[in-house]
């Protein structure tokens, strides 16, 4: 799990070019966007794509990202449940 | 008609020329094929959150346009008008690749948002919260050309009173490797005090920007009067005299009154001469200037010939190494720009002392 978590956050920092950010820098629980990481829509696609592509979770209803984007441990849980790849 | 006058500029280039206290003052020698623009501190424009989106051509463009808002001291314009030849190279090139990559699956959206040509214009617009006229001209070697002259028109008939126009350009690597495999890039090295002289086809292609604030009205820090536009998409080479000396008749010019030409000269042995017959013949007792020695070429570079020629005209300076010929003349009240692109695509801009 723990090692799910580097990974999704290595994959974050380069998908979204989070210039000047380390993995070091995002704890597990920080939020993604808003006040966090301050990510946006825009991010939010980008993080379904990477879903798609990399776990094989293909979220029918986009409004679910919302819950599942919330922070890293979040994202992490659900793909450990969901992943088909 | 209302006069046009540019009342600033800002370039980024494979000089150092984003900073305008100075002026060609430190050259910096290549010896290749392809040369990049030398990046300004990005961060002290741009926000991090919003360049983290942006390839180089987006941050130069948004970076030359502050430089070039600031000096003219406005916080916005009537119109913000862009060329560019190619576009965001970069990340069309990302987008496409990843079509292909992933079997037309997973296409991710920054990239494909970030690709247009009018990317740049419309980020400009974003940053500056200008909801007015944005258009970019896509044509080739005269893509800020026809930005000028949109600006011009707009100026002239009062439909706007300052108007931000700027060309851009950035290398992309799978578009330069195209345009190497077709000979458009030199097949060798070359230094830039042997550009002029190179006896092989190609050119040494570049990347960069420059941006100007174009106005009806004159502010302190004018560089120039722009006097005339004008854009062939062809012309015989044996018609380019015959034609540059109507557009100065149609000026009430005539080639000898002009006191500065500014030649497009990249050094391809084919399409050279187009320059060469100007300087042996009609303007042969002109002081000549080049640039592309030090810019090298892409397809809004001409844009830089305009920020040369707006630099010569406000400093009456004439560096160096911009000189083909030594006229040296003592008061430059007219500089006119001559710019074409493998015999295609041909630009003449005149400018006159403000």
């Amino acid at each position: 799990m723990s090692e799910l978590k580097e990974e999704l956050k290595a994959k974050i920092i380069e998908q979204l070019n989070l210039e000047d950010v380390s993995v070091a820098d995002i704890a597990d629980d920080d939020a993604l966007f808003g006040d966090g990481l301050g990510l946006d829509s825009i991010d939010a696609l980008e993080l379904i794509v990477m879903l798609d592509k990399d776990y094989g979770i293909r979220l029918s209803d986009p409004k679910e990202g919302k819950k599942i984007f919330e922070s890293v441990q979040v994202m992490a849980d659900y793909i450990q449940e969901h992943r088909t790849k | 008609m209302k006069k046009v006058y540019i009342n600033s500029i800002a370039s980024i280039s494979p000089q150092k020329t984003f900073d305008n206290t100075i002026f060609l003052d430190e050259i910096t020698d290549y010896n290749d094929t392809v040369i990049f623009a030398q990046d300004p501190d990005y961060k002290q424009y741009i926000p991090p959150a919003a360049a983290r989106r942006m390839a180089k051509g987006i941050k130069m463009g948004v970076v030359a346009s502050k430089i070039a808002m600031e000096e003219a001291g406005i916080e916005t314009v009537d119109a913000i008008i862009t060329g560019t030849g190619m576009g965001c190279m970069i990340d069309s090139e990302k987008f496409v690749s990843a079509i292909i990559d992933n079997n037309e699956q997973y296409l991710t959206p920054t990239s494909f948002i970030q690709s247009t040509h009018n990317t740049v214009a419309g980020q400009i617009a974003l940053g500056m919260e200008c909801k007015a006229y944005n258009f970019t001209y896509v044509h080739s070697a005269i893509s800020f050309e026809s930005a000028l002259l949109d600006a011009k028109m707009q100026l002239e008939s009062d439909e706007a009173e300052h108007v931000l126009v700027g060309g851009v350009e950035e290398l992309g690597e799978h578009t330069t490797k195209v345009h190497r495999l077709i000979n458009h890039i030199k097949p060798e090295a070359v230094a830039i005090s042997k550009v002029l002289n190179s006896k092989t086809e190609g050119a040494v292609f570049s990347e960069g920007t420059n941006f100007f604030v174009v106005s009806n009205e004159r502010k302190e820090s004018c560089y120039a009067e722009l006097v005339a536009v004008e854009t062939f998409n062809t012309l015989q080479k044996e018609k380019v005299s015959e034609t540059i000396e109507t557009f100065l008749k149609e000026n009430n010019l005539k080639a000898a009154e002009i006191d500065v030409v500014v030649f497009g000269n990249n050094g391809d042995v084919d399409f050279d001469s187009f320059y060469n017959q100007l300087s042996e013949g009609i303007l042969s007792k002109t002081q000549q200037v080049f640039y592309k020695h030090l810019v090298g070429e892409n397809n809004t570079v001409s844009a830089f010939g305009v920020w040369l020629a707006s630099k010569i005209l406000k400093t009456q300076t004439i560096p160096e190494i911009v000189k083909i010929n030594k006229i040296n003349p003592s008061d430059i009240k007219t500089v006119l720009c001559y710019n074409q692109y493998r015999g295609q695509n041909h630009s003449l801009v005149l400018l006159k002392k403000c």
